[in-house]
């Protein structure tokens, strides 16, 4: 399978996940520049970490108009995995691909540590690997990680397992304190209601070699390349649409 | 004509720099001060557009960018020309 990392301008982890999806997880992986109309035929999109576009306005408000966004909200309609880490999941958020916002972290401070975090949901293509209710260690590394949902569509969220993890604290338990950032519902990563979209504020590309502490984020990797190549899915035409965005 | 976004938390969404404002305000003792709330300006300078344009325009701009209709709410006003 075929993994694309987008680069807006800004974006600081994108050469991270790159590395990891060809160097650890020996991937075949393309840098897709966010100008660009090609998704080179990959079969699960990443969009990386970083500050695309500097947070001007809001986290990932620029970002969503980029050229390349266009054809990345075809390919998750059509059914492609998308997988946004911390920036990218700011990105999905402001896309529309995933429900709810980002807010100010509770503390006001940019939050950059190892985190727990549990796996609520061990029946996506993003956690199949793990098990369930299983503790993963984790870095973050944001200000706007405070997820927010209005009550009505949190209930629905809820309602339709979309919340794959949650920060707990080292034992698995749902705490308050553990809760760095404020989320409503400890939530540190949520699916589409189809399933093939992830957004998680947590930096699985940073944990993913036992030299840099955890090797915890290759479960996520892990799940997609066995959910995708399991599959084998037919090779998408390239898509080539130039309708203007939103 | 030039116009003025106001940009702001919606009352539901809690505004934590809003809160910190306010503690450092009763801190100081400016014990009068109920509530803050912080918001981002925007002004606009629209180019031939009539009020009626205005009217249809900025509040299409403000939903699909300025504001995340989300978590924000706006409010807008005419600042120079008609």
């Amino acid at each position: 399978m075929k993994f694309g990392v987008v680069q807006f301008p800004g974006s600081n982890c994108d050469l991270d996940t790159f590395h990891v999806l060809r160097n650890v997880m020996k991937r075949e992986t393309f840098l897709l520049w966010h100008k660009n109309h090609d998704l080179k035929g990959v079969d699960c999109v990443v969009l990386p970490g970083g500050f695309s576009y500097g947070d001007y306005l809001r986290s990932g408000a620029i970002a969503r108009f980029s050229p390349l966004m266009h054809e990345v909200r075809a390919f998750a309609r059509e059914g492609g995995h998308v997988l946004g880490i911390c920036n990218g999941f700011q990105i999905l958020l402001e896309l529309g691909l995933l429900p709810g916002a980002m807010l100010r972290n509770k503390n006001l401070k940019f939050l950059c540590q190892h985190v727990y975090i549990r796996i609520e949901n061990e029946k996506t293509d993003f956690t199949r690997a793990g098990k369930k209710r299983q503790i993963l260690r984790i870095p973050i590394a944001h200000f706007d990680g405070n997820y927010y949902a209005p009550a009505r569509v949190l209930k629905d969220i809820e309602r339709h397992r979309q919340v794959v993890f949650r920060y707990c604290d080292a034992e698995g338990n749902i705490t308050e304190e553990a809760n760095v950032n404020g989320s409503l519902g400890n939530i540190a990563g949520i699916r589409n209601r189809e399933g093939n979209v992830l957004g998680l504020m947590p930096h699985p590309e940073r944990a993913s070699e036992a030299l840099l502490g955890s090797e915890d984020g290759r479960t996520v990797f892990e799940s997609l390349i066995s959910c995708i190549e399991r599959r084998k899915p037919a090779r998408r035409p390239g898509r080539r649409e130039r309708a203007g965005h939103d | 004509m030039k116009v003025r976004i106001l940009v702001s938390f919606k009352d539901s969404v809690l505004d934590p720099q809003g809160q910190t404002v306010k503690n450092a305000l009763h801190t100081m003792g400016y014990d009068a001060v109920k509530d803050v709330r912080q918001g981002k300006v925007f002004e606009l300078e629209l180019e031939g557009a009539t009020k009626k344009e205005a009217e249809a325009l900025v509040p299409e701009i403000a939903r699909r960018v300025l504001a995340n209709p989300i978590i924000e709410k706006f409010d807008w006003q005419i600042i120079k020309g008609r």
